[in-house]
């Protein structure tokens, strides 16, 4: 059971990183679904970073790093050139899919230095409670962390506000003086390196090995998560948890033999997926009045 | 210091030129790329743009690539125009190969070849089946289609899985995961004696007609592109935001799942884990740098076949991988979205204001 | 006279198709309440723009207070102590009244200081307002308030609006200009951008006249009569739409107990509303947009179709759940106030365009291309609109321009009963004429006509019969003859209970 218990955490991890940097952007209004692209050459690029080095923390720099460097081309172009952010955010998945599986095809048989087991120190000794919760990478901890910090910023600070305004209704923060495009760019370039710190914990962490579309569509289920969440960092780490559990759900029976094809349990994450967009869109009134105005749709300072 | 200004008007010269530029942009971090590899850049241009055409047989092989292709693209302009975004083109096509794949089982050695007509049916039915389900969740429920449609993909591929490796697989196949080939009267007919081609590039040239009479001709395509375009005059024209949603899906899935049929009962024979080629995906690129045009489709469909074969060839003579198509694929998506920025904008030269 | 507040010589902006100011000079004393006047487009919001710091000028100075300066954006404009309230409300939807003031002020104060600030501001100036209410609850004139409020907390010497008044009652207007002289007395200067010759009068010291981009004229509008100020303004007076009577006759087009949620959660629901519009009759509906207009227009355009049976009928048949398309057919045409997106495809021809509402180029689903265009260049030519054709695009006309064009497309089919919103907003005054003649005619020849509008003068011009819509509901119908301003100012609060009229 604490495995299990584990698994979700683990799982649920890296789709809250990925949401959570998702949500950063849609905030400002700029909707990135090159979220599966970034990863994958994140994940590339932080596993091929511990290969190399043998530390696992320039693994997460790495990942971290190509995601920023991603979004900010990204960026660049539906900020500045006023590109369609669908377009845009598609061909960033598409190239990102051809060059980590072009640049990857030599790391396809290496293997990770082992980096050896965490712990909470006498929190981990606990019974149950403690292999269960209090084992865990660091960065499990931090995207607990990290959403705490989130939600203080948004609700609290003049930033959060600020980066509110300019994806309700980037116009009127225009007219205030706001630099609306530098705020949304700095938006996208954030959240494109939690993007990449996700992708790098897949291919160092979860499952320590290169292959090419190893995120599987994760990426584009933290989307999903998001529009799920109505964008409030609590609720993405919750439904990126409910999500870690169907993963963990799926794997568990296959390995206890249930009588089920295991494609059909491969299936799980992704009908999840659609059932859980039906279930939160169904009601358009929710999606109004927590969805930033302007997502999707370009902005330029002298109309 | 360089500025963009928005110009008065689109600029006609740069609707066209744009996707030229793009491709050269894109040649020219190819030729980069292959240099910093250690390989001669030449003999890589040459793959990818002379061999595809060099002689009947290499124009054939061009043609049966670009056929899919084509078909899945004439559907996603339909449905792009109408702001539909249906990403899942790759699952249609993959429902589309299970359906008319099915219908091939079912042929005997003395089965007359109208099964093939059934087959295509069986292929665009399954393809519009399953855009269907994406319809019904936006209509219904209001759900995104983007992500709905993608996640279909996934589902669909390992239904297929399940299929070729279960109550599909071929009992005589030494337990590969495949079905058995397809008899003889399935097969697509050739188009000509001593060519691959088989009649799907005549139906994807007859859906580029339709598609061109249907999107401009037609009152019907009228009210899509509007829909696409302005939804609340749409809404003041009267124009029904349901229907233009199950047009743009139907013809889409029916196009992709079309296309399925045709390779899987043509040069592939059989169902086998690897129908999925991405062919779903790239048609979105030959989309859009075909700018969502009928004719400009079959240009940039062409040119998207030869990515591909250049690839292939790449891999065999250069040792290069074959995903290094998909980076120039996803790469001319990407020069082909600033590049057109210029016909919008027109970049000028500002006094920096002091 | 000691130093200028405000000096600005020669100032020049170009834009691609327009130059949108040539050579303006503007002197605005201390204390003055200062009017720019002019039509709609001679370049009062671009000035406007560059004195705030939105848009840079390409030639020219500004001197504040003696002294030349550079404005390189809003933030050092509020930090010299100009403020502006906008025509359109720069405010955000999901956040507070001091959220949204926050927002526009510097850095420096903390929520807090601005929510007290903001409440001792409100009481000075009688401006009443809850800090803590989410901006989409309010009403577009108590959303104007905020807008004053924020730019009163920057503490400014100068302070300009830009047509304040298209979203306030008479009432709140008067009250608007108490606020406004109070302002002055402590030394304040105003820039106060109006295109109406009444307020301008009452109000203003001092006017600076614009016309295409140049300044035309400067006088003190005290001692101006409206006919030397409409002069200055448009080169000649106001010209005059010739009103014929007419008997009215069948009740075309007929409106019972509507009642209806709204669709939109920021929108207006409508109660029990009533109104019978006739043959050869003009039906005004007057109102500061927001209550209940744009509901009601879908409503009886056939965009929204959740109308109960019997509410909404045509020539005696019901057409409640009808679309737009069969309504078309029976003889309802209707001009949406907004143009580009909803009247027409800003990236479509006109001839295209013409496609959303008529559909004689169009044979058993086909389109007849050559039909169209010729279509097309009728109503271009019979409506004088100013284009490059029939595949001219609908985004590279004027304003006033595709408004001719709409108008005349949805005239030009003859209808039965025609609904107009907005009919003039943003138009220039030439156009104006034109489509204000153009509705008479159609009139004159039988058609019942319902026009929507903001613009009370336009109202009072145009129609035979006036209703009222405050806060869902409609009032009783007044005829021409017994309107006028203040009682209809009155009846825009809502309160028309007591004072009881029938036409």
């Amino acid at each position: 059971m604490d495995l299990l218990i584990a698994a979700t955490l683990n799982s649920g991890t890296i789709l809250a990183l990925a949401s959570l940097g998702l949500l950063i952007n849609e905030k400002a209004g700029v909707l990135n679904l090159g979220a599966e692209g970034m990863m994958l050459c994140a994940a590339l690029a932080g596993f091929a970073a511990v290969v190399h080095t043998g530390n696992p923390w320039l693994g997460f720099l790495a990942g971290a790093f190509v995601g920023a460097a991603m979004a900010g081309v990204f960026g660049w172009m539906v900020i500045w050139l006023n590109t369609n952010q669908y377009a845009t955010g598609l061909a960033l998945s598409l190239f990102g899919a051809g060059i980590s599986a072009f640049l990857g095809t030599g790391y396809v048989q290496e293997k990770l230095p082992d980096v050896g087991q965490f712990s909470l120190g006498a929190l981990a000794d606990l019974p149950f409670v403690g292999p269960a919760l209090f084992s865990h990478h660091p960065v499990v901890y931090l995207v607990m962390l990290l959403v705490a910090v989130l939600i203080w910023t948004l609700n609290r600070t003049r930033t959060g506000l600020v980066l509110r305004s300019v994806g309700e209704s980037p116009h009127s923060a225009h007219a205030l003086g706001y630099n609306v495009r530098a705020i949304r760019w700095v938006a996208v370039v954030t959240g494109g390196s939690l993007c990449g710190l996700a992708g790098a914990y897949v291919s160092t962490v979860y499952t320590p090995l290169w292959v090419e579309g190893m995120i599987a569509g994760k990426g584009w289920i933290a989307l999903a998560l998001t529009t799920f969440a109505t964008w409030r960092p609590a609720r993405v780490l919750l439904g990126a948890y409910l999500f870690g559990g169907v993963t963990m759900l799926q794997f568990h029976l296959q390995s206890i033999g249930v009588d089920v094809p295991s494609q059909f349990l491969n299936m799980m994450p992704y009908v999840a997926t659609v059932v859980v967009l039906v279930l939160i869109s169904r009601n358009p009134q929710w999606i109004r009045l927590n969805m930033p105005q302007s997502i999707g749709k370009p902005f330029h300072p002298g109309t | 210091m360089l500025k963009l200004e928005p110009r008065g008007a689109p600029s006609q010269a740069w609707t066209l030129g744009s996707p030229v530029l793009a491709l050269l942009v894109t040649v020219l971090i190819g030729v980069l790329l292959l240099s910093s590899l250690g390989k001669d850049p030449l003999a890589g241009l040459r793959m990818f743009f002379w061999e595809p055409i060099n002689g009947l047989d290499a124009i054939s092989e061009l043609l049966i690539k670009a056929t899919p292709l084509l078909l899945i693209a004439l559907g996603l302009a339909v449905c792009f125009r109408s702001n539909v975004w249906n990403i899942g083109a790759e699952g249609q096509y993959v429902m589309g190969a299970i359906a008319g794949g099915g219908v091939a089982l079912l042929a005997t050695e003395d089965s007359s070849q109208w099964i093939v007509v059934a087959i295509l049916c069986a292929g665009a039915m399954g393809g519009m089946v399953w855009a269907a389900l994406v319809a019904f969740l936006r209509d219904r429920f209001n759900a995104n289609e983007i992500l709905t449609s993608l996640m279909l993909v996934y589902v669909a591929v390992q239904l297929l899985s399940y299929l070729v490796f279960g109550p599909w697989k071929d009992p005589h196949g030494f337990n590969f995961p495949q079905t058995k080939t397809f008899e003889d009267a399935t097969m697509i007919p050739r188009l000509f004696e001593g060519s691959r081609v088989n009649i799907g590039f005549a139906l994807a040239l007859l859906a580029v007609g339709a598609v061109w009479v249907f999107l401009y001709r037609t009152y019907a395509g009228f009210a899509q592109a509007v829909g696409g375009m302005a939804p609340a005059a749409a809404r003041f024209a009267g124009f029904s935001a349901r229907k233009t949603l199950w047009i743009a899906l139907l013809i889409s899935g029916g196009a992709a799942g079309l296309a399925g049929a045709l390779e899987v009962a043509g040069p592939i024979g059989q169902l086998t884990p690897y129908v999925p080629a991405g062919y779903g995906f790239a048609a979105i690129i030959v989309a859009f740098v075909g700018r969502l045009h009928p004719v400009g489709m079959v240009f940039s469909a062409v040119l998207m076949s030869m990515f591909y074969i250049g690839g292939e060839l790449a891999q065999s003579r250069l040792g290069l991988p074959k995903s290094i198509t998909g980076v120039f694929q996803g790469l001319l998506l990407f020069t082909l979205l600033a590049c057109d920025t210029l016909i919008a904008y027109r970049l000028v030269r500002r006094r920096t204001e002091v | 006279m000691g130093l200028p507040r405000l000096s600005l010589q020669g100032i020049t902006k170009r834009y691609p198709s327009v130059v949108a100011n040539d050579a303006v000079h503007l002197r605005v004393e201390p204390g003055q309440i200062h009017a720019v006047l002019g039509e709609n487009g001679a370049g009062k919001s671009t000035l406007m723009k560059i004195i705030y710091g939105a848009v840079q000028p390409d030639a020219g100075t500004v001197e504040f207070n003696g002294r030349e300066v550079r404005i390189r954006n809003p933030q050092e404009a509020r930090a010299m102590g100009i403020a502006m309230v906008f025509q359109h409300f720069s405010l955000f939807d999901t956040l507070t009244v001091a959220e949204n003031v926050w927002l526009g002020m510097d850095r420096g104060t903390s929520l807090e200081q601005v929510t007290s600030q903001i409440s001792e501001t409100a009481a000075v100036y009688g401006l009443e307002l809850d800090p803590q209410r989410p901006v989409h609850t309010l009403s577009v004139g108590e959303m104007q308030r905020v807008e004053i409020i924020r730019a009163l907390l920057t503490r400014p010497q100068l302070l300009i609006l830009d047509e304040p008044t298209s979203v306030l009652t008479p009432q709140a207007v008067d009250k608007l200009f108490v606020v406004l002289r109070q302002l002055a007395s402590e030394g304040c200067s105003i820039l106060y951008i109006s295109h109406k010759l009444h307020e301008i009068r009452s109000l203003c010291d001092a006017c600076t006249v614009m016309r295409g981009g140049r300044v035309t004229g400067q006088c003190d509008p005290r001692k101006e009569t409206i006919g030397t100020l409409s002069h200055l303004m448009i080169g000649s007076e106001p010209p005059q739409v010739h009103v014929g009577a007419r008997e009215p006759g069948d009740t075309m087009l007929e409106v019972k107990h509507l009642s209806l949620v709204r669709e939109d959660q920021f929108g207006v629901d409508l109660h029990d509303v009533s109104l019978a519009v006739r043959a050869g009759e003009v039906l005004g509906i007057a109102g500061v947009s927001g209550n209940g207009q744009g509901e009601l227009l879908r409503v009886l355009s056939g965009e929204d179709v959740r109308a109960s049976a019997g509410c909404v009928q045509l020539e005696g048949v019901d057409v409640s759940a009808a679309g737009p398309a069969a309504r078309r057919t029976r003889g309802l045409h209707f001009v949406p106030e907004e143009r580009l997106g909803r009247g027409a495809v800003p990236a479509l021809s006109l001839a295209l365009n013409l496609l959303l509402t008529r559909s004689e180029s169009v044979s058993r689903g086909f389109l007849k291309p050559a039909a169209l265009a010729q279509q097309a260049a009728g109503i271009i030519q019979k409506f004088g609109v100013k284009a490059g054709g029939p595949q001219a695009l609908a985004q590279s006309l004027s304003g006033g321009n595709l408004q001719k064009f709409i108008v005349g497309r949805e005239i030009d089919a003859q209808p039965r009963v025609l609904i107009v919103s907005q009919p003039t907003w943003g138009v220039d005054v030439g156009a104006a004429a034109q489509i204000r003649g153009a509705i008479m005619a159609l009139r004159d020849a039988g058609c019942a006509v319902l026009v929507v509008s903001e613009e009370l003068d336009e109202l009072m011009e145009l129609s035979d019969r006036i209703v009222v819509m405050a806060k869902g509901r409609i009032s009783p119908s007044m005829a021409r003859a017994q309107a006028d301003a203040s009682k209809i100012g009155l009846w825009m609060s809502g309160l028309w209970e007591d004072s009881h009229v029938e036409a």
